[in-house]
């Protein structure tokens, strides 16, 4: 090889990787809504926004740990939650203008719930669980926004995120939200699904964020949207999430049975509800049994899934 | 030296053994509550219509198996081996475990000794127990199947 054609390929070389570093920064880059889409945000109503708010369940990772009662209104963050990638601590969102979120605008709260960015432009962690919120209404997001600014200022930052190298840069999520950031529906429903069924699913594949436990995940921490809802390892210990299809090893229950259990926590085989699902269970409990009955109308159109979790010895 | 060696395999042996008696133990007094319980929230539901005989009988049955829940002999200290979903945070959460069973014996005591007379009754009385039911599954139990 001479001298000029070794040069030429070096040359290219270089080319194509300062262009492929190029591209992959372009493509990591935030992804934020339009100016008509947060200029068009509607004035927010709170009232209506508290029924987001519970169907949403912020209170299961915002809340103190242990609260109970009211304090669970208070937003001062601080849950740890445990992941392959390191451990997670949930921030302040109360309306304190210094550690919480007073200060920011729907536009700045619309972005971080429907994309996953922050104000400053950074990617969150999909361990906030903006993937499935990214599929809700932006109507919704304006009264949920108006709810919370009625709840009380919290002050006092949460501490840090415990993460290890490489997942501490933010930049690359940018990556990930491109293979997993979709506000399409996962379950397409037939031209015959009910109004009933198509309002449950809004709930749990948005909101209700039922997937985030309920779905397996691959080894990148997105969703397996082939294994829908088939159940999954729990994050933390030997223990698994239920299968909620009608598959081999899921649910068997009616749909007045799934929503009793949504709104009592007592299942049809004589069990009370547990773990994880208990804060969830009691938010369900605050909605309309309206929304109670949708969830459940949705289950049982799911595609039924053989468990999503292996089968233990 | 031998004998010692048989001695102490003999005692682990037992202790498994005993642990196993008491994992199973716990679990027929959780299953007997949750069975009185059915019939209770069949008429909770509405599934069933509202019957005093049915109530009394499964909250009798209620009552009885809560009263059972002897924590120091049901959950002794390292119970957490074999077929049971307890989990580890129940020894380390003594107090508050312990507290718990006390509270749902209360509770359900307290129940059963002043019968719904319908069912708007039964669904606030199961409103009451549930909490204490979910409330100890929710950080003492995690299920694996
Ligand atoms: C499963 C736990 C979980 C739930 C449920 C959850 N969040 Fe979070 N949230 C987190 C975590 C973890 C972060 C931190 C993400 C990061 O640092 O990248 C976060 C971050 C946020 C932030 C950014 C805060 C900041 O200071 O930049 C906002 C805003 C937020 N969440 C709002 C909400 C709202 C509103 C809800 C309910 C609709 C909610 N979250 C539900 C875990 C959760
Ligand atoms: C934070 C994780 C998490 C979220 C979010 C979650 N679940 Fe669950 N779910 C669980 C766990 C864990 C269980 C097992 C409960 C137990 O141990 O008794 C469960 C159990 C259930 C069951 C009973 C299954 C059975 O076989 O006993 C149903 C039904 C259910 N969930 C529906 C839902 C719906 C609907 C949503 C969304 C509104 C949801 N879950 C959101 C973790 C979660
Ligand atoms: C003080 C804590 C506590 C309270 C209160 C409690 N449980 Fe449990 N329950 C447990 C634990 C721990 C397990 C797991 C036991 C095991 O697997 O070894 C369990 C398991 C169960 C099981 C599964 C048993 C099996 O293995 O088949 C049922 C059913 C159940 N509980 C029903 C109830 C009902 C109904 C109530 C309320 C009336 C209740 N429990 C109240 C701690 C509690």
């Amino acid at each position: 090889m001479s001298k000029t054609t070794l040069g030429r390929l070096v040359l290219v070389v270089v080319v194509l990787g300062v262009a492929g570093g190029l591209v992959l920064f372009y493509l990591s880059g935030p992804n934020r809504l339009s100016q008509e889409t947060v200029a068009a945000l509607p004035e927010g109503d709170a009232a209506r926004g508290e029924r987001v708010f519970w169907a949403a369940g912020c209170t299961s990772c915002h809340a103190r740990p242990g609260a109970e009662g009211d304090a669970i209104l208070e937003l001062a963050g601080g849950l740890e939650l445990k992941t392959p990638f390191g451990t997670f601590v949930a921030p302040n969102i109360s309306s304190d203008q210094q550690d919480g979120i007073g200060g920011w605008s729907a536009g700045d709260f619309a972005n971080a719930m429907l994309r996953g960015v922050a104000p400053d432009g950074s990617h969150y962690y999909p361990a906030f669980p903006y993937a499935s919120y990214a599929r809700m209404r932006p109507a919704d997001i304006a009264d949920l926004y108006a709810f919370m600014r009625t709840l009380p200022a919290v002050p006092g930052a949460a501490p840090g995120h415990v993460l290890g190298f490489p997942f501490t840069i933010r930049r690359g999520l940018g990556l990930w939200k491109r293979l997993y950031l979709d506000p399409e529906p996962v379950i397409a429903l037939g031209p015959d699904a009910d109004d009933k069924t198509r309002a449950g699913r809004y709930l749990v594949e948005g909101p209700g964020h039922c997937g985030e436990c309920h779905t397996p995940r691959a080894f990148t921490g997105g969703s397996k949207t082939n294994e829908w809802l088939a159940g999954a390892a729990a994050a933390e210990g030997d223990g698994i999430v239920p299968n909620i299809t009608a598959g081999e090893g899921g649910l068997s229950w009616s749909a007045g049975d799934i929503a009793y259990y949504l709104e009592s926590g007592f299942t049809p085989d004589f069990d009370t509800v547990g773990g994880a699902m208990v804060a969830v269970q009691k938010n369900m409990a605050r909605l309309p049994a309206e929304d109670r009955e949708a969830i459940a109308a949705y289950l049982k159109a799911v595609p039924p899934r053989p468990n999503g979790y292996p089968a233990r010895d | 030296m031998k004998r010692l060696f048989v001695a102490g395999a003999l005692l682990a042996v037992t202790a498994s053994l005993s642990f196993a008696g008491a994992v199973e133990d716990r679990q027929a007094v959780m299953k007997s509550m949750g069975k009185a319980l059915g019939p209770l929230a069949a008429i909770a539901k509405g599934e069933n219509a509202f019957d005093a005989g049915v109530v009394e009988q499964n909250l009798t049955a209620l009552n009885e198996a809560a009263q059972k829940l002897d924590v120091a002999a049901l959950f002794p200290e390292g119970s957490t081996t074999g077929e049971t979903e307890a989990l580890p945070a129940i020894w380390e959460n003594m107090a508050d475990f312990q507290e718990r069973a006390d509270k749902l014996k209360a509770d359900v005591a307290e129940v059963a000794s002043a019968v719904p007379a319908d069912q708007a009754g039964v669904q606030a009385a199961l409103g009451k127990i549930g909490q204490n039911c979910g409330g100890c599954h929710e950080n003492y139990r995690m299920k694996k199947n």
